[in-house]
């Protein structure tokens, strides 16, 4: 198997995660992200908004400001489009969909076909996919379009030199205003021999040139179940071990439940309640040593896959003359406003929330333009954040958990649809999940939703709308709901809540008035 | 109590009976212990002994041992539990008043490195319990029953066994400590909460009950309203010592329900499913349901039709999330009897007819799955007898009988005190 060279990623990134072949494809992809012989703009007085960092909130921020007309410099180190382009969502994503349709040949029983004969994986047509899509995607943030609309875009890694000024490419930038929008980049944990054994991240392991034999994933977060499936599904033997008693921990009991049973049906070793502790080379394998309370095991793999958590990218920034608070874990600190202890500079994206997301870097470069440039007032803690894991059946959630609103003293009833009641689901053979809505006790308010479905990424949007409109659930009852569509599902929530509105006083007067109309006729 | 047909009394009479039987043929009766399963060699379950103990009182009041017999049983086993070993030793019997979940049936000390079990030892001091309050007459052994039954109890360690967390702990081992995880969701836990907040010596704080009750979810399911938990057992075990009707926990009383009720609501749902059968497993139906902890066909994937069939071993079936294989637990449709009568005789009725050679003899396996029988004809059944299913079904037949069981719990000033801490009022408890 052929590593990227950046397997061990031990120092931040400061060039594109990019060690894919030199074809048209990828020199393509490069000359929208990163392109060879650029030459950054010279500084052209006083900036109304630096943004450091061309990820998905730098994008938003400077796009937005620039529309708008003001005079916007754009600072990225490494690629444009940031992690979720380049190194996390698009790349996933790609792959996770062409896993799926591996794991769709193979059960075409399921769904009435034949299964083919053979179903040789190939793994390198699934990587130049990715290269393909990437390099696709890319063109709509390009350098030069992103020049074209009036932004300076800056190529180097930047440097606060003061409270209003930064500097990149041995060039000083003064701003009335500034962004930071770094991101985040992956946690690495501190376990004997890692180092010297190898390891990948969400950074390197798209670059891969060959399928790993044997793959052991460590961590059970979304990073780590939705890259395990997939690389299941693409032929690997693959372990993934966990330190908590469920995988996606902070999720539903009964969402991570019915993830795990999935990839236990796709094969997958799972080992939940277990450590990563050391690990060593022995010949071309890498052998792991786990333990589980007091039971202590190995796993030997080819490679090790690594997605414990994210650390923001705060380094280098020289914050500190920029009078910016900051630390390693939590990142930049932040008010409500997402304005940091410099008034001037305000954080968005990754590198200052709890909930590294792509849609919600860009809800949150929203809220720091708007308040930066505009006089706005707009709160962080205003937003409606849903979430979804990629694996199969798809894991989403918005609003409240239940163990936060008891923890708030709010009473919940939760309505319960399974998706084998909805025609939709069975017409599919995607029967298996739920979509659960907890509305608060004795209304139909909407305070969050939990959905386990092949589709439920798309699928939370319709609630998520809901509750930031304020509507109430019996409003999907209203709603003409195309048949058959999975997201009937919301319509059989209303009815089940509308059903429970009947109390046996209301069906006593109901029945005494249709029983009254019968004589009347 | 529901009275019956004289067919049913006597179909009920049957499997409690059999039921009962397998505390004596799997007992050692020199130091009480319980085997956890029928099968040759496996290791005393000290919730086994728990159901065991309760058991004895039921086989006085039915004629089957005598009350001699069965205080000599009774003595035997706390003499056995209160003199063994309780230290840090990984080979003890228990450690701060608990016990071991798996012990050798001879020598009485931990197999399998098992963990300190805080829900086995609970079910284990229920039964301890019931024959502290059952044997109440003035002969030296009863006093001695009685003695010793207060004692263990009251050796138990419950602040010990929070770990510095908000509630409760699963389990601690002499090798790593206490297990990393809690309680979580509604369980079978309340009786160990009512335990531990009762306690005169160690008590858990209220808010320890609370902390763990805030995890509950309520659910709108197949238009049933309750607290949700897939295992039917769940909804079983502390129920089979406790008489839930009528009286309320803060929870409760915010959704106008009770745990009785709750439990009635659970089987409806269980029975929902099976209608439903939503993944097409050979059998389900209105009348064949019950989806719990138990064996099953053991792990494995196999091609039937058109479907990958995934097929499990020990493991705890629930519905409608899963995991369900196919595997019935008979003993948990036995079980709901008491809040469902006449959907649990139904299904009982069912069973005896459909699937006789499930029933030999009475005698409840731990599971049958007709979905595996149509790849191996001869494995409709699983392997061996489980103490706990024998437990359950005998208590809660006994329950649904004559209530035994539950007014014994009654006049156990322990019960009522825990009920009351946890906040518990209404119906008996007034």
């Amino acid at each position: 198997m052929t590593m990227p060279k950046s397997e061990n990623n031990m120092q931040q990134n400061i060039q594109p995660a990019i060690d894919a072949p030199s074809d048209q494809t990828n020199a393509a992809y490069m000359k929208n992200v990163h392109p060879a012989g650029w030459k950054n703009p010279k500084p052209a007085g006083v900036y109304n908004l630096v943004v450091i960092g061309a990820g998905p909130a730098g994008l938003v921020a400077a796009r937005g400001a620039a529309a708008l007309g003001a005079k916007v410099a754009l600072l990225e180190r490494g690629a444009i489009g940031g992690d979720c382009l380049n190194v996390g969502c698009v790349p996933s994503k790609t792959l996770i969909r062409t896993s799926r349709t591996y794991a769709e040949m193979r059960a075409a029983r399921n769904y009435g076909a034949q299964e083919p004969n053979t179903i040789d994986v190939d793994f390198q047509m699934a990587m130049e996919r990715i290269r393909s899509v990437r390099a696709r995607i890319s063109k709509s943030d390009s350098i030069l379009r992103l020049s074209e609309e009036g932004i300076d875009v800056y190529l180097g890694a930047a440097r606060f030199a003061g409270p209003t000024s930064v500097v990149v490419d041995n060039q000083t930038l003064h701003f009335k205003k500034a962004l930071i929008a770094t991101g985040a980049r992956p946690m690495i944990p501190d376990v004997a021999g890692l180092n010297d054994a190898g390891y990948l991240t969400n950074e390197t392991v798209f670059d891969l040139s060959e399928r790993p034999h044997r793959l052991l994933v460590v961590g059970g977060g979304p990073l780590g179940c939705e890259l395990a499936q997939a690389f299941s599904r693409l032929g690997s033997q693959v372990t993934i071990v966990q330190d908590e008693p469920m995988f996606l921990p902070g999720e539903e009991r009964d969402a991570a439940q019915l993830l795990s049973d999935s990839l236990a049906r796709d094969g997958i070793e799972i080992r939940l309640n277990t450590t990563f502790e050391s690990v060593r080379r022995e010949g071309t394998s890498k052998i792991a040593s786990l333990r589980s309370v007091d039971y202590a095991s190995t796993v030997e793999c080819d490679a090790i896959l690594v997605g414990v958590g994210r650390a923001p990218n705060v380094d280098n920034l020289n914050l500190e003359a920029a009078g910016v608070r900051y630390d390693s874990v939590q990142g930049i600190s932040v008010n409500d406003f997402l304005q940091t202890t410099n008034k001037r500079i305000y954080a968005a994206g990754d590198v200052c929330l709890e909930h590294k997301f792509t849609h919600t870097a860009d809800a949150s470069a929203r809220i720091a333009l708007q308040n930066a440039l505009f006089l706005g007032h707009q709160r962080l803690s205003s937003l409606t954040i849903p979430w979804c894991t990629y694996t199969d059946p798809e894991i989403a959630h918005v609003g409240m958990y239940v163990r936060e609103a008891t923890a708030k003293g709010i009473a919940l009833n939760t309505i319960t649809i399974l998706m084998h009641d909805v025609d939709r689901a069975i017409t599919d053979g995607e029967e298996e999940g739920f979509v659960k809505i907890h509305l608060r006790s004795g209304t139909d308010q909407i305070l969050g939703a939990t959905m386990v479905a092949r589709h439920a990424g798309e699928m939370i949007s319709g609630v998520t709308l809901a509750i930031e409109r304020g509507m109430g659930l019996r409003a999907f009852s209203k709603v003409i709901h195309a048949y058959p569509t999975q997201a009937e599902a919301f319509k059989k929530a209303a009815d089940a809540y509308n059903r429970t509105r009947l109390t046996s006083t209301l069906k006593f007067l109901s029945k005494r008035w249709l029983a009254w109309s019968r004589g009347r006729l | 109590m529901k009275s019956l047909a004289p067919s049913d009394e006597d179909l009920l009479e049957r499997f409690q009976r059999a039921a009962f039987n397998y505390f004596l043929e799997h007992a050692n009766n020199e130091n009480g212990l319980v085997s956890d399963k029928s099968t040759p060699g496996a290791p005393a379950s000290i919730a086994a002994v728990g159901f065991g103990l309760s058991g004895y009182p039921i086989g006085v009041e039915r004629g089957w041992l005598t009350r001699d017999a069965a205080a000599r049983r009774t003595l035997a086993t706390l003499q056995f539990f209160w003199n063994s070993e309780q230290s840090e030793d990984p080979f003890a019997t228990g450690y701060k008043g608990f016990f071991y979940h798996f012990l050798d049936m001879k020598s009485g000390k931990r197999v399998w490195q098992s963990e300190l079990s805080m829900i086995d030892t609970a079910l284990l001091l229920a039964g301890i319990l019931v024959v502290g309050t059952y044997f109440d007459q003035d002969g030296a052994s009863e006093k001695e029953i009685r003695h010793l039954a207060d004692a263990i109890y009251t050796r138990v360690d419950w602040q010990w066994a929070r770990g510095a967390q908000e509630t409760l702990r699963q389990g601690w081992k002499p090798e790593a400590g206490f297990l990393h995880y809690g309680w979580e969701g509604y369980s079978e836990a309340i009786i160990l909460y009512v335990l531990g907040l009762a306690s005169p010596s160690h008590p858990i704080a209220a808010d320890c009950y609370a902390g763990w009750t805030s995890t509950y979810q309520w659910e709108n399911i197949y238009g049933q309203e309750f607290l949700y938990a897939g295992p039917l057992f769940i909804h079983h075990f502390s129920h089979a010592w406790i008489d839930f009707a009528g009286i309320q926990d803060p929870f409760m009383r915010e959704k106008n329900c009770d745990y009785f009720e709750n439990t009635k609501r659970a089987t409806f749902v269980q029975q929902e499913y099976a209608r439903r059968n939503p993944y097409e497993y050979e059998g389900y139906g209105e009348n064949c349901w019950g989806f719990s902890a138990g064996e099953g066909p053991g792990y494995r994937n196999i091609s039937i039709g058109s479907k990958t069939r995934q097929f499990f071993g020990y493991t705890a079936r629930g519905v409608p999330f899963g995991p369900d294989d196919g595997t019935i637990c008979p003993s948990a449709m036995l079980s709901s009897l008491p809040f469902a009568p006449d959907i649990s005789l139904a299904a009982l009725r069912h069973l005896s007819s459909r699937y006789p050679q499930v029933i030999a003899n009475y005698a409840l396996p731990s599971g049958f799955n007709p979905t595996f029988q149509g790849i191996d004809p001869t494995g409709l059944v699983t392997e061996g007898r489980l103490g706990l299913d024998q437990g359950i079904t005998l208590l809660m037949i006994e329950n649904f009988r004559s209530g035994l069981i539950w007014k014994l719990m009654r006049q156990c000033p322990t019960i009522a005190i825990g009920l009351s801490r946890a906040g518990f009022a209404g119906g008996w408890l007034k």
